[in-house]
């Protein structure tokens, strides 16, 4: 049955669902709703929710929760993944798999509390120190939301790695009907490194640690950790495109600002323009082939974010100098408004706007 | 078809409940819709506005930018929204609150007087409830089962008691725009 949920409850119950059983988080909008439905409904389902004293702690308690092989999420807007991005390393080092939620405001410091894509680098690059990838779904409706946070724990744990949920303030705030999918986990191998209790026999010692003190030791760590991403690379990819068909002009944006960009190709289809969308679901891993396979009819390329410009670097490496890529961004949590994205497709064709 | 819509007043006049309940009529009528607050430093008292979009087909921006519909529930508001409605389009206001008259000579406006009808009911809470009745009396976009339909599945079991009270507020905003 359809119901109407925020996109922040939504993706919570979904979390639920897929056997989330540990939250740990602390309150910043726009993503208060997640933390706020999870104190109610996790206790229903034998689960814990903790709100912690800040979200360096949240993130120390998923490491935790995560190295004892629970599934466990935590949530927050930039300024709040900012202060988690050292935990998060650890995590990475520890090759602990969790979910991390972040509903994207304007930046940087406190910024705004609106909706904004500033945190792209910062997600796709890693964020906290060290050599290290984590898969990245940007979803751009409240149904792909559950979708995505659903796979996000199973390929969390396929890979030991975390997995983040990047939406903007939009994806946490709006209500749209969502059919409530019936999880169908991935064939998973139990988690024997967890640390559940040693009988000193039966299996090696679990140690969760992210210290390999002699060089060589972690320089294999970090080739074992590159030998997963690359995995993850062939296999986790995921994008969507429209009207791609005869595209001479290409738009590519994500989460809700694909939403304004679609309206826009509509408005421009209707007027003649060969125009499509391509839509990264995935930001790491980036669809590069979705790029090469438009290179056939493409002329120039259009990427809109809401950031001064991230995304496009790598539109630029996919397409890597075949054509022009133009840049259109709103910042600050300003959301880019249909007319403009339209303005922008007709300049690019070089028609008068 | 796809109807978009922008619902503005100040924070407690329930114009984010006018727009979830278009929202969820639309839905259960099988469309396509989306619901978007503006989510800023709105309080009590102070503006606050949604988007709706009831579509055939899958949404495209969830932020109405040229609104088919406003509603302005406060005279802030249809100073702020009038020129958002697109040529040709529609403006509902607030009469009982705004003594002003909308400028705009391309589009149809319709004065409803949402806080006089609620004044007759008793309660200034459903002054909202006129408001949709006035909607559903010019667009006939739904009939008064479909919203009643739409309020029941909004607020859940245990809120009967209140559903003639809105409903009669429904009716009286459809009588007063015949």
């Amino acid at each position: 049955m359809r119901q109407m949920m925020k996109g922040n409850e939504a993706i919570a119950e979904a979390a639920v669902q897929a056997g989330c059983r540990y939250f740990f988080g602390y309150p910043i909008t726009p993503q208060n709703e997640i933390p706020e439905y999870m104190s109610k409904r996790l206790p229903e389902v034998g689960g814990v929710f903790v709100q912690a004293e800040s979200e360096v702690s949240a993130i120390n308690m998923v490491y935790g929760a995560a190295g004892a092989g629970a599934r466990v999420m935590t949530s927050s807007s930039s300024p709040g993944i900012s202060l988690k991005q050292e935990g998060i390393s650890y995590i990475v080092g520890a090759q602990l798999p969790c979910v991390i939620v972040n509903m994207v405001r304007g930046g940087p410091g406190l910024g705004s509390i609106q909706p904004a894509q500033s945190d792209y680098y910062q997600s796709t690059r890693g964020g906290g120190h060290g050599d290290y990838r984590m898969v990245v779904y940007a979803p751009a409706s409240v149904q792909e939301a559950v979708e995505l946070t659903q796979l996000a724990f199973d390929v969390a744990d396929q890979y030991r790695n975390p997995v983040m949920v990047m939406g903007d303030g939009v994806i946490g705030q709006m209500m749209e009907p969502v059919e409530m999918p019936e999880y169908q986990p991935r064939a998973l191998k139990a988690k024997d490194w967890a640390a559940t209790g040693w009988d000193g026999k039966s299996r090696d010692r679990a140690v969760i640690n992210s210290l390999y003190i002699e060089p060589d030791r972690c320089e294999a760590h970090n080739l074992m950790l590159k030998a997963r991403y690359d995995e993850i690379e062939k296999n986790e990819c995921m994008y969507e495109t429209d009207y791609m068909d005869d595209a001479e002009y290409v738009v590519a944006a994500y989460g809700t600002t694909a939403r304004i960009a679609l309206t826009a190709i509509r408005q421009a289809r209707a007027e003649g323009i060969k125009v499509g969308l391509i839509r990264p679901i995935t930001l790491w891993p980036f669809p590069n082939k979705a790029f090469e396979d438009a290179l056939p009819t493409a002329k120039k390329f259009l990427t809109v974010e809401m950031s001064m410009g991230q995304m496009v670097d790598d539109v630029r490496l996919a397409v890597n100098g075949a054509r022009p890529v133009e840049f259109y961004g709103r910042t600050g949590g300003v959301i880019p408004g249909v007319s403009e994205i339209y303005r922008e497709i007709v300049k690019l064709t070089g028609r008068e706007g | 078809m796809e109807k978009q819509l922008i619902i503005a007043g100040f924070g407690g006049q329930g114009v984010l409940l006018i727009g979830q309940l278009l929202a969820y009529a639309g839905m259960l009528d099988g469309k396509e819709v989306s619901w978007m607050p503006a989510y800023g430093p709105e309080m009590r008292g102070g503006s606050a506005n949604c988007s709706v979009v009831i579509s055939d087909e899958k949404v495209g921006s969830p932020k109405v930018e040229s609104a088919d519909v406003v509603i302005a529930m406060n005279r802030p508001s249809m100073e702020l929204f009038e020129k958002s409605v697109a040529p040709g389009g529609m403006l509902l206001y607030n009469s009982s609150l705004i003594d002003t008259k909308p400028t705009r000579t391309d589009i149809s406006v319709y004065a409803v007087p949402c806080n006089e009808i609620a004044e007759t009911l008793k309660s200034q809470k459903v002054a909202n409830m006129a408001m949709l009745g006035a909607y559903l009396g010019v667009t006939e976009q739904f009939t008064i089962d479909a919203m009643m339909d739409a309020l029941r599945h909004k607020l859940g079991p245990g809120k009967e008691k209140f559903m003639p009270l809105n409903q009669a507020a429904i009716e009286e905003g459809i009588k007063s725009v015949k």
